[in-house]
């Protein structure tokens, strides 16, 4: 098996940038096995080949989002900026470059321990030690 | 979205400093928001969330012309909370050097306002913001109870046997206001067994420490009976500096709704 996710020699990076790479590997074979499967499912004339595949790229969804949370949980700049981004109505370059910016102003803002928005990150106490 | 309006960039903070400031007012407000232990919560949706949706809507008198009909959507506005407070640029430098008594003094005293702002617009209503309270809401009456603390089990299993009797499951938790909580906690019953394990046994749930409570409050904790829905969750934010000092603030935006109003009995302290 090859080890070309990494760019650097291996044995020089730290245990949690291999993982980072990894996951990084895994969501761009997600990506391309979805790309790969909406090719298939534009030329397959057979309904039932076409349900299965469906159902296989639909898998592939699922684990590129968890491939890119984890990402996000291990970058706070870049999960802040995906905060601007994803999910949002409208112009998707506008809130790139506006997301971008108030990371740069503030590059802080995406650190977990303050919570969503700067905040101290308290949300619902239910079941904590008073 | 990000946190700049706080304006934290612009403080004559350092890093250590912001992180003193900040897990000293999580700290606090950890133990005083007593409301959050107790009601469901939503959130936080950010800065720029204005209104809670409520589902429901009410008739606009003439609509803009003939053949139509209109109705307005009826939202809660959230409402802001801030407390301001000062720290000394010098107790500050004196934590960026690593002392470890840095007077915050001015920031807990913020951070218990602002608690207890949040516990009494939840617990007690707040009607110049839109928000009725958990017992304001309450169809029961409220059970009164006697000034001594070794009574205390028989309002506690009237309210829990009221909320049954409407159909209200539990656990229950138990809201106590500060002179409650301390009645409770300083009463041994007849053998020694603490009235906290009691009351416990009774509820099934929390009891809390609650300050902005008057007296107690008896609510289901079966979930989607009180929800508080959460804008801006509690922050810290800069508002100016001179050379010897820092004015900082404590700001969240909220707003709270009772769904099912009988499934709280609010317990009264004598008069």
């Amino acid at each position: 098996m090859g080890f070309d996710q990494y760019h650097e020699p291996p044995e020089e990076l730290p245990a949690e940038t291999r993982t980072f790479a990894r996951l990084c590997a895994s969501l761009t074979e997600e990506a391309e096995a979805i790309g790969w499967y909406e090719q298939r499912l534009a030329v397959e004339p057979n309904p039932l080949a076409r349900a299965v595949m469906a159902n296989a790229e639909a898998e592939e969804f699922k684990h590129f989002s968890m491939d890119l949370e984890f990402l996000l949980r291990q970058k706070p700049e870049w999960r802040e900026i995906a905060r601007g981004i994803l999910f949002q109505e409208g112009d998707i370059v506008e809130h790139g470059e506006e997301a971008e910016e108030a990371v740069l102003e503030d590059p802080s803002a995406g650190d977990p321990t303050r919570g969503h928005g700067g905040a101290l990150g308290i949300g619902s106490l239910r079941g904590r030690r008073q | 979205m990000s946190g700049n309006h706080l304006l934290r960039g612009h403080a004559p903070i350092s890093d250590a400093g912001w992180a003193l400031i900040d897990e000293e007012a999580r700290e606090r407000l950890g133990v005083a928001l007593a409301a959050r232990r107790l009601v469901d919560f939503a959130g936080p949706h950010g800065w720029d969330h204005s209104a809670t949706n409520l589902g429901r809507t009410e008739p606009i008198a003439s609509a803009p012309c003939d053949g139509v009909t209109a109705l307005r959507r009826r939202v809660l506005p959230v409402a802001e909370v801030r407390a301001t407070f000062t720290l000394s640029r010098e107790e500050l430098r004196a934590g960026d050097r690593g002392a470890a008594d840095v007077d915050l003094e001015a920031l807990d005293r913020a951070a218990r306002q602002l608690a207890i702002a949040e516990n009494k617009a939840v617990f007690h209503g707040w009607p110049e913001a839109g928000i009725q309270g958990v017992t304001e809401a309450s169809p029961h009456p409220e059970v009164p109870r006697g000034a001594d603390f070794n009574d205390y089990p028989r309002p506690v299993a009237k309210a829990v046997e009221l909320l049954l009797q409407c159909g209200v499951g539990g656990p229950y938790g138990l809201a106590l206001g500060t002179d409650d909580y301390t009645g409770v906690i300083e009463t041994a019953e007849h053998g020694g067994y603490p009235l906290f394990d009691h009351l416990r046994q009774i509820l099934d749930g929390p009891i809390v420490w609650s300050p902005g409570v008057r007296g107690a409050v008896v609510l289901s904790q079966r979930g989607g009976d009180f929800l508080f829905d959460s804008g801006q969750d509690v922050a810290v934010g800069f508002d100016s500096a001179d050379a010897d000092a820092v004015r900082l603030y404590l700001e969240e935006s909220f707003t709270f709704r009772v769904a099912t109003p009988e499934a709280a009995v609010a317990l009264a302290p004598p008069a």
